[in-house]
Formats: C-alpha cells, sequence, structure tokens
C-alpha cells in the first residue's frame, strides 16, 4: 500500500518518559494518591503548577488571585518553601520516592480516540519555566482541585477583587496577603468560612454580602460569624468597587434601592466553585485509565446565577465581562463584532434573539463572534457569567464555551518541540502535500501540466 | 427558533463557506432557498482556516480577486478582508519555489515584488536576519473566516434566506429521475433543485442517487497566539506555515502533516486537536523570532476534505449541483458561490471555464483510489 508521506502517522515521537502514575495537582488528594501509589511500589510522577509565576497570577490558574498580594509572591524560592510548609505530606511523598515537580503545568492531555490513531500512545503535555515536553503514562489521576467562580461588576477588574480559594492560599499557604479590611460577596459555607479565617488571621472583615434575602449557609456557621461582629448585609448587590492605581478602595452597595459606601482594600467572591476540570474538557470523554480524585471530582456548585442577574439589573450595559478582550455585556448579548471593526447597521441590528431563529444558542460560536472567552485566560474568568447572561437573555439553558490545549499560556518557544523527530520535517507541508491542487488552471490537460518548477507541495496562499 | 421549512425552490446541503456563499448567490437573484446543516454554520474547516485569499491556480482567481475587496459592502457585515500578503522563507529551496510562484502570477497578470532579506525585515517586524527573503503578493489577501461565514449567513437572512442548523440531510429523495426534496429527521423539504455542498458527508448523500463523488477528509490543526503589535501587512506566513495575523494581533497558524479520518455519515469529530501544536509552535517561533516569546492560547483542529486531484468538484448532473472546493474553500468562497448560483441557475458557470472541475474527470477512477493514494484511514 502506498504511503503518504504527509500522513501524521509515524510523525510523533514516544513520550520523553514514562511513569506508572502520573499526578496532576499537588494538593492533599493528589499527594495522598502519590504516597499510596508509591507504597504499592508504582513509578510515581507529581506535578503541580505551583507555584506559578507571578505575571500569571492575576488570571485565574485557576485561582483568582486579583492583585492583593504581597512582594513575596514574586520570590519563587519562597512560594516553594511555603508550598511545603502548608502540606507535609509532600517531604512524605518525595521520602516515599514520588517525582516532584512544583512550577510545572500540565497543559494538555493526548490520546487516540475516533478521530485520531496516530499517537504512539497517551501523553500528558507538561510545561515549567523553561521546556515543555511529554509524559506516558499507565494512569493518570487528576487531582486538580475546584476553581473560583467569579463574575464581572464595575471595577472588578481593579486589584484587591479576588476569589475565596485565592484569598485562601494567599493567607494560609503563602502568607502574602496584604488585604487589611475586606468585604466578602456570598453567604454559603464557603462565604462564611472565609469571613472567619479572616477574623482570625486579623483581618477587618467589614461585611458579607448576599444578594438573595436569607443568607445561603448553615446557620451555624452564621452564628459565629454574628458573634464575631461581622456584619450580613442580605437583599444587598454590587454597585461598583472605586480605587486608584493601588487598586480597589471602597465598594458602592445597593440594599432596598440605598446606596451604601464601605471601605475596604479587598473584595472576596466567595460566590462558589467549579471543577477545574480544563485539562481534561479539552481532551475528551475520561477512560479507564483516568481518575479524578479531590475536589476536582465533586461537581462544585455556585450562587453565579443569582449573583449575575442581580449585577445585571443595575450594572451599566457597557460593564467588561471579559477582561482579556474588553467584551461588554451589552456586546455579549448584542453579538456585536469587537470595538476594532466599523459597526453597520446591519450589524448593529443583529442580537442573540435573530442569531436563534437558526438554532439554539450555541457558546462557542457567540464566543468566536463576540470574542468573550477568546483571551489568554481562555475564558476561565468569565465563562461562567458570559453563559449566566445568554441564558438569561435567551431564556434557554447554555452551556459554558468550551476549552482547547494548550490549557495553561506557555511561549511559542517553550511549547515548541525542537527535538521533533526527522519524520516530522520530510513529511511538513504547508497543506496536504498534493502537487496536482496547485496546478494552473489553463496547464490542466496541456503539456506544460507536469512541468518542473512547482513538484511538490508547499503551496498554500 | 423559526419554523421549520416544508419547501424550498433551491435547497443547499452544508452551511460551509461553500454552501452558505451559493445561497447568498441565489438568493440574490431572488431565488427561495433554504440551508440545512448536520450543525452550526462554518463549524468545521470553513470557520476554521488561514484566512487566504489569493489563489493563482484557480479558474475562479479573477473573480475572486474582484469580488474581496467588495465583500463587506456587498454582504453588509465584516469579514475582516485585509489586502496583499507576504510570504517570506528561511529555507533557499522554499524561497526559490515561491519566486516561481511569483513569476507565475505576474505572467497572469497580478503583480508580486521579490524581497530580499532587509526588504522582507522591514515589512515583517517580527522577523529577523534568519528570514532570507520572500515575495509580496499586490494582489489578494485575507479575511477572518469565522467572521466571514456568519456575514454569508446573515446577508442571506436579509434576502429572505433561512437557514436551519442542527438539522442532517439524511436523503434526497427522487422522482422521475430529478431530486425532488432533501429527507431529514425533522421532516422533507421540498424542493426544485439542490445543491450538495456538504464537505465530506456529500459522497454518502450522493451515493444513493448514483453520483460517485469521490472525497476523503483528514484533519487539519492551528494555533494561535496572544495578540502581538499589530504588522502593517497581517498577511505574512512561510515556513511551511499557512495564516495571518488578525485584526486583533494574534498570530495564527497551521500546517503540516494531518490525519486521513475518512467520512462517516455523522460527520468525523474535529476535536481534539494533537500535539502538532509542538511542531507547529516551533515553526511560528522560527519564522517570527521576535514573537517567539509570546503565549499560546489555543489550538483547534478541522475537518477538509480532499478529491483525488486536490482540485474543485463544481458540477451539475439533472437539478442537483455538486461541490467541493477540496480544502481550499474559503478564500474561493465569493467566487465559487457566484459559479454556483450559475449552474443552478442558467447550467453553466458566466464568468470562467470551469469545464476541467467536472465529475467526468473520475470516470475512470479506481475504486481504490484513496488506498493507491496513502489516504485510507
Amino acid at each position: 500500500m502506498t504511503v503518504d508521506i504527509h500522513d501524521l502517522t509515524g510523525k510523533f515521537a514516544p513520550p520523553e518518559t514514562r511513569y506508572d502514575i502520573v499526578i496532576v495537582g499537588a494538593g492533599a488528594a493528589g499527594t495522598a494518591a502519590a504516597i499510596a501509589a508509591a507504597h504499592g511500589g508504582l513509578g510515581v510522577l507529581l506535578v503541580d503548577e505551583n507555584p506559578v509565576p507571578p505575571g500569571m497570577m492575576g488570571t485565574d490558574v485557576p485561582l483568582y488571585y486579583g492583585g492583593r498580594m504581597t512582594a513575596a509572591a514574586a520570590n519563587p524560592g519562597r512560594m516553594v518553601e511555603a508550598i511545603f510548609a502548608a502540606n507535609p505530606q509532600l517531604e512524605v511523598a518525595f521520602d516515599a520516592g514520588v517525582e516532584v515537580l512544583l512550577g510545572t503545568c500540565a497543559w494538555g492531555l493526548y490520546r487516540n480516540g475516533p478521530a485520531m490513531k496516530t499517537l504512539p500512545e497517551p501523553m500528558l503535555g507538561l510545561a515549567d519555566a523553561t521546556r515543555a515536553w511529554m509524559v506516558g503514562y499507565g494512569a493518570l489521576i487528576v487531582a486538580t482541585g475546584a476553581r473560583d467562580v467569579v463574575l464581572g461588576f464595575p471595577g472588578w477588574d481593579r486589584p484587591g477583587v479576588m476569589g475565596a480559594q485565592a484569598f485562601h492560599a494567599l493567607l494560609t499557604r503563602y502568607a502574602a496577603l496584604a488585604t487589611r479590611r475586606m468585604l466578602i460577596f456570598g453567604s454559603d459555607s464557603l462565604a462564611l468560612e472565609t469571613a472567619l479565617l479572616a477574623h482570625r488571621h486579623g483581618i477587618d472583615v467589614a461585611g458579607i454580602v448576599e444578594v438573595a434575602d436569607a443568607v445561603r449557609g448553615p446557620s451555624g456557621l452564621l452564628a459565629h460569624v454574628t458573634t464575631a461582629g461581622i456584619a450580613v448585609l442580605t437583599g444587598t448587590v454590587i454597585v461598583r468597587a472605586d480605587g486608584g492605581i493601588d487598586g480597589v478602595e471602597r465598594a458602592v452597595l445597593r440594599r432596598d434601592g440605598v446606596d451604601i459606601t464601605i471601605d475596604c482594600d479587598t473584595i472576596c467572591l466567595a460566590i462558589g466553585t467549579e471543577p477545574a476540570t480544563e485539562l481534561l474538557d479539552a481532551s475528551g470523554p475520561v477512560d479507564a485509565t483516568i481518575r479524578l480524585v479531590g475536589d476536582c471530582a465533586l461537581p462544585g456548585g455556585s450562587a453565579a446565577a443569582g449573583w449575575s442577574r442581580a449585577i445585571a439589573a443595575i450594572a451599566p450595559p457597557e460593564t467588561i465581562v471579559c477582561q482579556c478582550e474588553d467584551v461588554t455585556r451589552a456586546d455579549l448579548i448584542g453579538v456585536q463584532p469587537p470595538r476594532y471593526l466599523d459597526r453597520s447597521v446591519a450589524i448593529a441590528a443583529r442580537s442573540l434573539a435573530t442569531l436563534g431563529h437558526d438554532g439554539p444558542v450555541d457558546p462557542d460560536q457567540i464566543k468566536r463572534l463576540t470574542r468573550a472567552g477568546m483571551g489568554a485566560c481562555q475564558g476561565r474568568r468569565c465563562r461562567t457569567q458570559v453563559a449566566c447572561l445568554l441564558a438569561d437573555a435567551s431564556g434557554t439553558a447554555v452551556a459554558p464555551a468550551t476549552y482547547r490545549a494548550p490549557v495553561r499560556p506557555i511561549p511559542l518557544k517553550l511549547l515548541a518541540d525542537w527535538d521533533e523527530p526527522a519524520a516530522m520535517a520530510t513529511g511538513w507541508d504547508v497543506w496536504f502535500g498534493i502537487p496536482t491542487q496547485w496546478t494552473p488552471y489553463d496547464t490542466i490537460g496541456t503539456a506544460d501540466e507536469h512541468a518542473p518548477g512547482l513538484g511538490g507541495g508547499n503551496m498554500h496562499v | 427558533m423559526s419554523e421549520f421549512p416544508a419547501s424550498g425552490s433551491v435547497v443547499v446541503v452544508g452551511a460551509g463557506v461553500t454552501g452558505l456563499s451559493a445561497a447568498w448567490w441565489l438568493a440574490r437573484s431572488g431565488i427561495d432557498v433554504v440551508v440545512i446543516d448536520k450543525g452550526i454554520v462554518g463549524w468545521e474547516a470553513s470557520g476554521r482556516n488561514g484566512g487566504g485569499a489569493s489563489h493563482y491556480q484557480s479558474p475562479l482567481f479573477a473573480e475572486e480577486q474582484r469580488l474581496w475587496p467588495q465583500m463587506d459592502e456587498l454582504l453588509g457585515y465584516p469579514t475582516e478582508y485585509q489586502r496583499e500578503r507576504i510570504i517570506i522563507q528561511r529555507d533557499p529551496a522554499l524561497l526559490e519555489h515561491y519566486r516561481a510562484v511569483g513569476r507565475i502570477c505576474t505572467a497572469m497578470g497580478y503583480r508580486v515584488d521579490d524581497l530580499d532579506s532587509a526588504q522582507a525585515q522591514a515589512m515583517v517586524p517580527l522577523t529577523d536576519g534568519t528570514c532570507l527573503g520572500g515575495i509580496h503578493l499586490r494582489f489578494g489577501g485575507h479575511a477572518n473566516p469565522q467572521r466571514t461565514v456568519q456575514s454569508y449567513a446573515w446577508a442571506l437572512h436579509d434576502l429572505g434566506g433561512r437557514i436551519v442548523q442542527h438539522c442532517p440531510a439524511t436523503g434526497l429523495a427522487t422522482a422521475g429521475g430529478r431530486v425532488i426534496g432533501v429527507d431529514t429527521p425533522r421532516g422533507r423539504i421540498a424542493c426544485d433543485a439542490v445543491v450538495v455542498a456538504a464537505g465530506p458527508q456529500a459522497n454518502a448523500l450522493l451515493a444513493p442517487i448514483g453520483i460517485d463523488f469521490p472525497v476523503t477528509a483528514a484533519r487539519a490543526e492551528m494555533i494561535v497566539t496572544e495578540p502581538a503589535p499589530l504588522m502593517a501587512i497581517g498577511g505574512v506566513d512561510g515556513n511551511g506555515l499557512y495564516g495571518r495575523q488578525t485584526l486583533r494581533g494574534n498570530l495564527a497558524f497551521g500546517g503540516g502533516p494531518h490525519e486521513w479520518i475518512g467520512t462517516t455519515p455523522d460527520g468525523a469529530a474535529a476535536r481534539p486537536a494533537s500535539p502538532l501544536i509542538r511542531s507547529l509552535a516551533r515553526r511560528v517561533a522560527e519564522m517570527f523570532p521576535r514573537a517567539a516569546h509570546l503565549n499560546v492560547i489555543r489550538s483547534w483542529a478541522g475537518i477538509v476534505e480532499n478529491t483525488p486531484d486536490g482540485r474543485p468538484i463544481l458540477d451539475r448532473v439533472g437539478n442537483v449541483t455538486v461541490a467541493t472546493m477540496s480544502g481550499v474553500g474559503f478564500g474561493l468562497s465569493p467566487a465559487s458561490g457566484h459559479a454556483i448560483r450559475d449552474l443552478v441557475v442558467d447550467g453553466a458557470c458566466s464568468f470562467a471555464d470551469i469545464a476541467k472541475l467536472g465529475l467526468a474527470r473520475f470516470a475512470t477512477l479506481e475504486p481504490d483510489w484513496r488506498e493507491q493514494r496513502g489516504w485510507a484511514a
């Protein structure tokens, strides 16, 4: 049988290293799984993306750090020490023979399937600050935790607006939190526990803010919060976060139509969490070699729908929903193109409603048309709220937009395979490598058709 | 959602860029047209390709060049069309290869300037001294595929055309040797004529009515970076890559080996992409050393069908017009839609000789043509 040299088959190198078990995420669940596997005599790799580079801490990886961290967060060595100090089991894992790689993210998971048969074996793409590489695995344990669910309101892009899990990490894991006085949004267990944690660490909790008319969390926890003297504002929504170059200075809230201004340097969004499974989402269905443990295996849950509705009811339509691409709520719901394009009368008349005439609303289609979720954070910060806003505007259920590898931003020169197999280079063509595709039409069927000069492919214009 | 259409004068199967353009051209002639698709408009390769629009090899080339500068105005919606292209190379043999292409275009009356290394670096600030030179096409250009397919769809709406998404064609109903309707899970759409522009799914639809439509499908992949400062001409590629800098500034490029995945009635899944993104990243970093620090933020794949000779099929059999652009359809779409409109309405293309793109050339095609080319899935 003829072989098409431009076929992908045989072009990929096998993974650089192989382990019986690879575990992504060195939190409590991932570390425990690693220790158990190592004690069972297996070769184990445990990777964790923390500490993430300081520049990435603003883009939800997966915690929403906002900007209220101290300079200590920019010191990788100190951050690594802090990670070990906060998780003594990591030392146990080391001693058990687990290979532990911190500051190493998993950006892509590749497996053969119905439409892909060219991989030599399942592979996980990893990257640290200096290189990217592929590892093979017998079993993959995903212990990537949960991400903060965050919502856009006027001023949410100011330093000092952060997620509850990020707040916990900066305060207890890294001891790198600069907060002095904070507001907490949300009122379920996550929010109430966050308030009590902050209070114990001497942070002034100016209040817990809940859009619903009643606290969502258990009454026992609420009693502790009340005893600590922390104010609870139900039926209250954020109007805007004001501030200056150093971030949030005060929040304007609205309750029963009356605006209340509260001084604070931090707004902690404790609205909920969702499983941080983008690595799997971008790869396809889970198979028998893959197991989820810890928070990423839980359904999560958030009060995002209620908050999104309450904020949208009072925030101006120009409120930014997607920070990466500067997409406003009005442009999202109007399915309008980005601002660098002129808007014709015809396109200004287009909307979610007119798009819906052709069939149900698809979040990925709206992502591409509006660019909400098309930025460097791949929608990790906005996709939940985008789905809420689209659902409310269309009156239908709308899933969040999907993820694509790499699920972490990786520089070209790092992601690049500088050691690719020779077959990749010899089989490379711009397009399909079909020489007759590029024959000038007039010469087809003439003596010039097979004239030298255009041999080979590499012809995509 | 709109009501399901019981009939249309012309039903177009496939809301890829070719089908949508054909429908738009038909609607411009006042014809009642219905487009159906198994998914969403422009959802396969039509909405996620390199966006190039400079196809000297096609009989539709002159019409492509004539139409693109007018498309935003004609459609009433943005395509992000930008004029001209630059192709740069780091390999002497490839540079000479493209210089030869430039001479072909020049001989056809389309100006191409050769660039030496210094000129290329001046025009392409993201490259460096490793660039040996290139060619500057003073014609052609590039557009945003996703925005363009949606613009065709919206322009079609504005002319009264109807689009039904998530509605695969399951068969063509015939009577008296003619197609009288297109069957779908939601019912039959009666029609006077049909256009099959269903990409990889076309052969399964056409075989039962006796039309052998030889195509087979493969996956092609692309990557995109975070935005770089805008270059004066964003339509720059080379080094084994096709693609462009978008108006937002992102660098979006594809190329390299493909995987043959055959055709299935449902259509093969384009997701996920493969680790090819690492070899794509390498070639983008080589082509644009001054952008090598930029983050790759996404990758994706599209399903592309090819004919045995890689050339389009544009033909009409009875009241069935069949169309595939064999993997090079986006840029030519303004012209291919025009040609298809002419085939449907007049039985012949009014502005170009497309006789060599007919099905007749496959009359002696061997049944194992895929295996003969190493294209079997």
